[in-house]
Formats: C-alpha cells, sequence, structure tokens
C-alpha cells in the first residue's frame, strides 16, 4: 500500500515537473519568438509546450553528441556491465561501453534515420497524391490501386519480407520504410486535395489556364499543409518505432552503431534482475514518441478549427 | 395587470459575448424585446447584427464559442439564465421550439421524418409514439404537403428543400409550444418555393396561436410574416414599431436607408442594330452529366454594353449554362461563338486569349479566393498571367485595380482574404476578373450571399465598370429585384429550356408566358398584404396558377 502510494506520488511529482517545465519553456518561447509565432505559441497547452521541449531537447542531444557525451560511441572504457557510478552515471554495457554515451549517440542514429525515411516517405506520398488528385483519372486510378495492394500486406511483416529481398543495410531499411510509409502519406494528401480542388479558386486557377505544377505548389499545397504537418509529426512515430522494433529484431541498425531498439533487446534480459537499466533506451523511445503526439495534437486541433 | 399577463417572453439589457482572438468581445450589447402571446416579433438587420444569436438565447442558449454576459431572460415566469440545466432542456421543444435556416442540414439523414416528428413529444412525455404518429399526418396536412399520410415514411433526401422546410416546422410544432423561432427559414429558397413556406407557417402560426420571432434579412418576407418589427445592427436596436408604421413611416435613417435599397435602377440599353456580332452567342447548345440532359437546345446571345440576366429556380439550368460557356462542360451538340468564331469546347483546348476574354465572378466569395494567397497574388496573377506585367507595373496595376473596386490600395494590398468583409471578397473576385481584361464577365450568383445594402453597392460597381470598359455581362441569378436593376435582356429558364427571352421593358410587361408570370408574382413585395392578395389571386387561378414550381 505504502509502495502504491510512494509510486502514485512520484507519478504526480513527474507529471507537474512535466507540465512546469513546459509553461517554463512556452513562457521563455512566446517572449523570444516573433509576434506572429508568439500569437501561436499562447494558444498550446501545457502538454504541447512540454513536447517542444523535449523535442528541442532531442535535437540538440543529437546535433551535438560528440560534445556532449563523456566517451565516444564505440570506446570500451570500463569493465563489462560496470554499475552507475560517478565516471560512468549509467554504468557500463555488455561491453563494457559507457551507456550514457551510447544512448545519447543513439540519439542521433534512430532519431536522425527516422527523419530522413520520414522526409522521403512525405516527398513521395504528398505528391503522388497531390497529382492524382488533380489529375483524376487514369493516373489516380493506376496510383490508388497499387497503393492498395501495398497497404494490403501488413506492414512489419512487408517490411521484413523486403528486406530479406533487398538484403539488409541502412540505405535499403530507410528505402523500404520510406515506400510503405508513403502509402499512408498519399492516402490522405490525397484525401485532402480532394476537396481542395472541388473549391471555386482551383476551379478559377484552372479556367485561367494555370499549369499543373502552379495549380498544386500555390493553389493546393498551402491549403493542404496544416493537416500534412500534423501528419508529418504521427508518421515521424511510427517510423521511428518501426525502426527500434526492426532494430530489436537484429535488422535494423546494426552494431557498432548505437541504436535505442538494439540497446533494449540487449538489456532485455536484465529486467530479471530488477535492473532498471534497460527501461532507459526504452523509455528514450517513449518520450520522444509521447513529445511528438503532444504537438500533433495541438497542431491537429487549431488545424479543424475547434474552439474550446 | 391583464397586459402583464399576456407576456410571454421578456429579455431586458441582454449581452452576449463571442469569443474570438482569444477575447471576450460583446456581439450583443444590451437589447430589450418583448412578445407577447400569440404575436408574431420580426428581427431584422444585416449579417454580423446578433439576430440569430437574440433568437437562440430566447432559448436560454448560446452558440460554441459565445456567452451570455448580462440581462435578464424571463420566458413566462422563468428565469432562463437562472434555471438549471435540465430545466432548460425540458422547455426547448416542448415550450420553445426552433426551426433551422438549413432543413436539409437539420434533419437526420438517417432517420425518417415521422421519427425525427415523434422524438420531442415523446421524449417530452406530450404523447405517446402512436399518438404523435398521427398527429403528425395531421399536421402535414395542415403544412399542406402532398401525401401527408405517407410523407412521414420518407427519409429527408427524398423530398424536396421547400417541403423539408414544411416538415421541420411542422415538427416544431409537435409539442404545440408557446413560442417558436424561425431563424431564416426560407432563405435558402427559391421564390415559388418561399411562398408556399410562408403561407404554411403563417397559417400554422395563426391557428395555434403560436408566439413566434421571426428572423430573417428580407424586409419583404418579414412583412408578410410579421405583427411588428425590431431592426437591429451590429448587436444594438436601431428601432423597433408594427409592421405598417414600420414600413410607412420609419424614423431612424438606417432603417429607411434599408427601405431605399432597391432603388438602383440603370437605364436600359437600346437594342443593338440588327447584324451586330454579338460577343457570346450560344447556339442550340445541349449538355447534361452522363445521360441526363440539363440543357436542351439553348440559344441566346450577348452583346458588348449589356447584361442578359439568365433566371430560373434550381435546377433550371441557370449554372450549367455557365460551365458550357467556360468550357468546364463541353456540350453535346450545340457551340458558342465569340466574336462570331467558335470557341473550342473544352477550356483545355483554348488559346490563353481565349480564356483570358471570358472571366467568372462566383457566388460564394469565401470559396472563390484562395485562403493563402494576399490580395496582391490574387488580383496580381492573371494581370501577370495574360498581360506579362512584372515587378513596378505589376504592382501599379494591381493598386489601379484596388482603386477601381473603390478599396484603398495601401490598406488592403496585404491581406489575406479572410481579414475582410464578405462585400469586399466580392469586390476582389471582380477585381481579378477585371485583372485579365476581358470583354465578357459571367456573373453566378455574385448577390445573394449579401446583405441588401453590400449587394447594392456591388451592382452599382458592376454597373460602372461595364460603362468604363464596355463589357459584356451574363447575370446568373434567382432574384428578380436583382434583374429589374440592372438587365437589359432577360433570359427565363425552367428545366434546362429557355421558356421566354427578351428586352427587360418587356419582359416585366404582361402578357408573360405562364411560368414567367408565376416567378414574377412570387416575389414578395413590402406591402403587408401582398401574401394574402397573391394567394387569392392564385386560388382565383391567376398569377401562374396553372405551372407548378420546381420546388413540387
Amino acid at each position: 500500500m505504502l509502495g502504491f502510494l510512494t509510486g502514485l506520488f512520484w507519478v504526480a511529482v513527474v507529471v507537474i515537473a512535466a507540465l512546469a517545465a513546459g509553461w517554463v519553456f512556452r513562457t521563455a518561447a512566446i517572449a523570444v519568438a516573433p509576434k506572429k509565432v508568439a500569437k501561436a505559441l499562447r494558444t498550446a497547452p501545457l502538454t504541447a509546450s512540454f513536447g517542444m521541449l523535449m523535442i528541442l531537447v532531442y535535437i540538440v542531444v543529437a546535433i551535438f553528441a560528440p560534445l556532449i557525451a563523456p566517451f565516444g560511441e564505440t570506446e570500451v572504457v570500463s569493465v563489462r556491465n560496470a554499475a552507475w557510478d560517478d565516471q560512468f552515471l549509467l554504468g557500463t554495457d555488455n561491453l563494457g561501453r559507457d551507456l550514457l554515451s551510447r544512448l545519447i549517440y543513439a540519439a542521433r542514429n534512430t532519431v536522425g534515420i527516422a527523419f530522413v525515411t520520414t522526409a522521403l516517405a512525405f516527398i513521395v506520398g504528398s505528391v503522388l497524391g497531390l497529382l492524382a488528385a488533380t489529375i483524376g483519372g487514369w493516373f489516380d486510378q493506376i496510383v490508388s490501386r497499387a497503393v492498395d495492394v501495398l497497404m494490403a500486406i501488413p506492414a512489419l511483416i512487408f517490411v521484413l519480407l523486403l528486406l530479406t529481398i533487398v538484403g539488409q543495410s541502412i540505405i535499403n531499411m530507410i528505402l523500404v520504410i520510406a515506400l510503405i510509409d508513403s502509402t499512408r502519406v498519399y492516402r490522405l494528401a490525397r484525401a485532402v486535395a480532394m476537396n481542395i480542388v472541388v473549391m471555386d479558386y482551383v476551379e478559377a486557377a484552372r479556367l485561367r489556364g494555370e499549369g499543373l505544377w502552379r495549380l498544386i505548389t500555390r493553389e493546393i499545397l498551402p491549403n493542404a499543409m496544416a493537416p500534412l504537418v500534423a501528419e508529418f509529426g504521427l508518421r515521424f512515430c511510427f517510423v521511428f518505432l518501426t525502426i527500434s522494433a526492426l532494430s530489436f529484431l537484429g535488422l535494423g541498425i546494426q552494431p557498432p552503431l548505437a541504436d535505442w531498439g538494439q540497446m533494449v533487446k540487449e538489456f532485455s534480459g536484465l529486467i530479471t534482475f530488477g535492473i532498471i537499466t534497460p527501461l532507459l533506451p526504452a523509455g528514450c523511445i517513449a518520450l520522444l514518441t509521447v513529445s511528438v503526439n503532444f504537438v500533433v495534437d495541438w497542431q491537429l486541433h487549431r488545424a479543424s478549427g475547434l474552439k474550446e | 395587470m391583464n397586459e402583464n399577463r399576456d407576456v410571454l417572453l421578456t429579455i431586458r439589457d441582454l449581452r452576449i459575448e463571442g469569443r474570438s482572438d482569444e477575447q471576450w468581445n460583446e456581439i450583443v450589447k444590451g437589447v430589450d424585446l418583448t412578445l407577447h402571446k400569440g404575436e408574431v416579433l420580426g428581427l431584422i438587420g444585416e449579417s454580423g447584427a446578433g439576430k440569430s444569436t437574440i433568437g437562440l438565447a430566447a432559448m436560454g442558449f448560446a452558440r460554441d464559442g459565445c456567452r451570455i454576459s448580462g440581462g435578464t431572460i424571463d420566458f413566462d415566469g422563468i428565469d432562463l439564465r437562472k434555471a438549471s440545466e435540465a430545466k432548460r432542456r425540458n422547455l426547448r421543444g416542448k415550450r420553445i421550439a426552433y426551426v433551422a435556416q438549413s432543413a436539409a442540414a437539420s434533419f437526420n439523414p438517417a432517420h425518417r421524418l415521422i421519427d425525427q416528428y415523434a422524438e420531442g413529444p415523446v421524449q417530452h412525455g406530450v404523447m405517446s409514439r402512436g399518438e404523435a404518429n398521427r398527429d403528425a399526418t395531421e399536421l402535414y396536412r395542415r403544412m399542406q404537403l402532398p401525401n401527408p399520410d405517407e410523407i412521414g415514411f420518407r427519409y429527408p433526401h427524398q423530398v424536396s428543400g421547400g417541403q423539408l422546410q414544411r416538415a421541420m416546422t411542422a415538427m416544431a410544432m409537435s409539442c404545440r409550444p408557446d413560442l417558436i423561432i424561425f431563424d431564416e427559414p426560407t432563405t435558402a429558397l427559391d421564390v415559388t418555393t418561399q411562398i408556399e413556406v410562408l403561407s404554411a407557417i403563417r397559417d400554422i402560426v395563426e391557428q395555434f396561436d403560436t408566439a413566434a420571432i421571426y428572423i430573417t434579412h428580407d424586409l419583404a418576407v418579414v412583412a408578410q410574416m410579421a405583427d411588428k418589427i425590431k431592426v437591429l445592427l451590429k448587436g444594438e436596436e436601431v428601432e423597433e414599431a408594427d409592421t405598417r408604421t414600420m414600413l410607412n413611416a420609419p424614423t431612424q435613417d438606417y432603417t429607411k436607408s434599408l427601405w431605399a435599397v432597391r432603388s438602383h435602377t440603370r437605364p436600359e440599353q437600346p437594342p443593338v442594330a440588327p447584324g451586330t456580332t454579338p460577343v457570346v452567342a450560344v447556339r442550340n447548345v445541349t449538355a447534361g452529366y452522363g445521360t441526363l440532359d440539363v440543357l436542351k437546345n439553348i440559344s441566346f446571345d450577348i452583346h458588348a454594353r449589356r447584361t442578359v440576366a439568365v433566371v430560373g429556380e434550381s435546377g433550371s439550368g441557370k449554372s450549367t449554362t455557365a460551365r458550357v460557356i467556360t468550357g468546364l462542360l463541353p456540350p453535346r451538340e450545340g457551340e458558342v461563338l465569340f466574336n462570331g468564331t467558335a470557341l473550342p469546347p473544352d477550356y483545355r483546348n483554348r488559346s490563353k486569349e481565349q480564356l483570358r476574354q471570358a472571366q467568372m465572378i462566383y457566388q460564394m466569395a469565401d470559396t472563390a479566393l484562395n485562403p493563402k494567397q494576399r490580395l496582391r497574388e490574387l488580383i496580381g496573377r492573371p494581370a501577370q498571367m495574360y498581360l506579362g506585367l512584372r515587378g513596378k507595373a505589376l504592382n501599379e496595376r494591381v493598386r489601379e485595380l484596388l482603386r477601381l473596386i473603390e478599396l484603398e490600395p495601401d490598406d488592403f494590398i496585404d491581406r489575406l482574404p479572410s481579414e475582410l468583409s464578405g462585400g469586399q471578397k466580392q469586390r476582389i473576385g471582380i477585381a481579378r476578373a477585371l485583372a485579365a481584361e476581358p470583354q465578357f464577365i459571367i456573373c453566378d450568383e455574385v448577390t445573394s450571399a449579401l446583405d441588401q445594402l453590400v449587394a447594392e453597392g456591388i451592382l452599382k460597381l458592376l454597373d460602372k465598370l461595364q460603362d468604363e470598359f464596355d463589357l459584356a455581362y451574363m447575370f446568373i441569378t434567382h432574384d428578380l429585384a436583382t434583374v429589374k436593376s440592372i438587365a437589359d435582356e432577360v433570359v427565363v429558364m425552367k428545366e434546362g429550356i429557355v421558356v421566354e427571352q427578351g428586352p427587360k421593358s418587356e419582359m416585366f410587361q404582361p402578357p408573360h408566358d405562364p411560368y414567367t408570370e408565376l416567378l414574377l408574382s412570387s416575389v414578395p413585395e413590402m406591402d403587408p398584404d401582398w401574401l394574402d392578395k397573391l394567394l387569392e389571386e392564385r386560388a382565383a387561378g391567376g398569377a401562374g396558377a396553372s405551372v407548378e414550381g420546381a420546388g413540387n
């Protein structure tokens, strides 16, 4: 009973601390940001502010990893599985590498690769989706049916299958996941654009004799941006989780490169001994996913135009 | 004392605030209102006057993003602001009912009419389901709906707009409420359908001695319906008086300006010399969607400096004609000539020059302007594309166009459409069409979404521009008052056929085609007795009684 209450107490402390951090961040950001951004920021709930703060922290950590990490990524610096102490703050892994440094470098690998993959999926998916909605007819039919076929196969199994066929490498993994995810982006982009294509201003632009490129970039895309940006955040989470899952299965980022999913796998045996270490990389994954979702929720709310 | 007992609804110093840009702004600023039993009060005003907000407040309700911030609302001894939510809910539907503007959007498409009718009385425990069904049939009969015994078993999409609006009024009547709030119930309907709905509403309100608040922006309509009229402007009362006094002797300048609004008329241009090549000639056009022919063998000419008004009810093919001329819908047969030469049927095959010459202004300026583009780009793009203007010359041209449509360039050039009022948006639509320097402009119901005063301004502007640039207009509208004020020639359409065409002066003089007669006689006039007279005349077989309107 007492254990439960202490647990509850700590959860409350963490939540309050997180919201407080969010509040501090938002206040600071409003003060610093230009007028227009500041106006948008003022509508951000504390959860979204916390999310933005965390994303910022991840980005800083990923970019400045070599400066922040106390040791090198693959450097063996101590005995294996050392406990937490003053020098190795989070102990060492099963090869004697500093865990904190590995976690920091992993931010660079996992987040960086996830970002590149999502960006690629978005470029392919939204370009095709907008084209399908604007051109319509046979082009729409061919692309949409092809996407249906790709979507009919369960994503993870399909990724595993494709990776087995094309061979395991980081480039291949990026391409395969981007391909699978671009189908989801395509669906959304097409659906959003369909609603915009029927607007009078698009008809007016067509009657004016505007070309396809200008029609898409000037008339349709600017009005489709809000849901697409929100989807980008959400998609990023999924890609990120897929990469971690693949790493966990041994098909993702390969050692000696550090990666959170792979670290969870390596340490998973330790959890039976009541050691907290395996939860750290898992926590990194969870925290980023939750943070991104907080921000996306806020953006979606804004895009939908709802008022509370 | 006796006078007091008669009072049904008293609103004192009502203040309502709406939230925008993260602060509360007052949108209703201290309005008083007294309604006696069995009395009909007309609330009129332009959009943004707070009519609907006051109507809803009479039910103790405020929309999302709004709050009632001050004043009292007393309904038959119950203070609606202090009453609990449960108590208010019990009143709504039972003692106060609401009829919304768009019946099509307000009915649940998944349930039959009679199920939705019965929901109120059964929920409030007024009637059993069986009684409610019988009662529905009875009221449908009184509302003069066709097949009253069966119509309730249809789904909302299976009946026409006018019938749906009447079914909704019947539904509001189901619990025999003391007060009904009509929020623009006929605004979305054709004139011919409007008559039927108006007379049905008026009969039933009289039969059950129900009090009503009738919200509208159409003065002629409110003149038929209301015992007294309250004029609102920007959330404040301008004046209130009984209908006849109000119509004959308004005291406030604003009210007088509303009354005078239909005064603008453009002198009719003399007929063109025979043999002149029309700017646009529609020749024997048959067109449609799928296998359905929407247009059947349509022909008419539009000459320079002339306005041809194309009139008809919804579904008559007016807008389809515009789509054929612009090339969005290639006709099955016939052709469109421009200055004597045939245009390619599909807009994609037309040259830039051909596209430039025919421009279009849309009904809904909201959807016709890209919300993400600034006026500089919206107006500048056609000039840039067709006339090759760049940099300074383009900027100067945009400014010139803004001045033409009477907007101050420095103030407006970098605004987004969302930062404009409805009338200003429509002006931008006009400027965009002008930017291409065309000979011919299609105006598709350009004034029907606007308030009368604003619409008047737009008509005057179009008129001025026509003289200045020798434009030919094709003016699509269902509003005959607009036709009267600006047209030179009129084309009356019904079900894809041209029923009658000719110069305006002839069209508004008898003898008419029976359908034209029906349309003309259906336009409400500012005379409180107009509806009675018309109904009498129709009963006697006159005023287009022999033709069916599109609504049925």
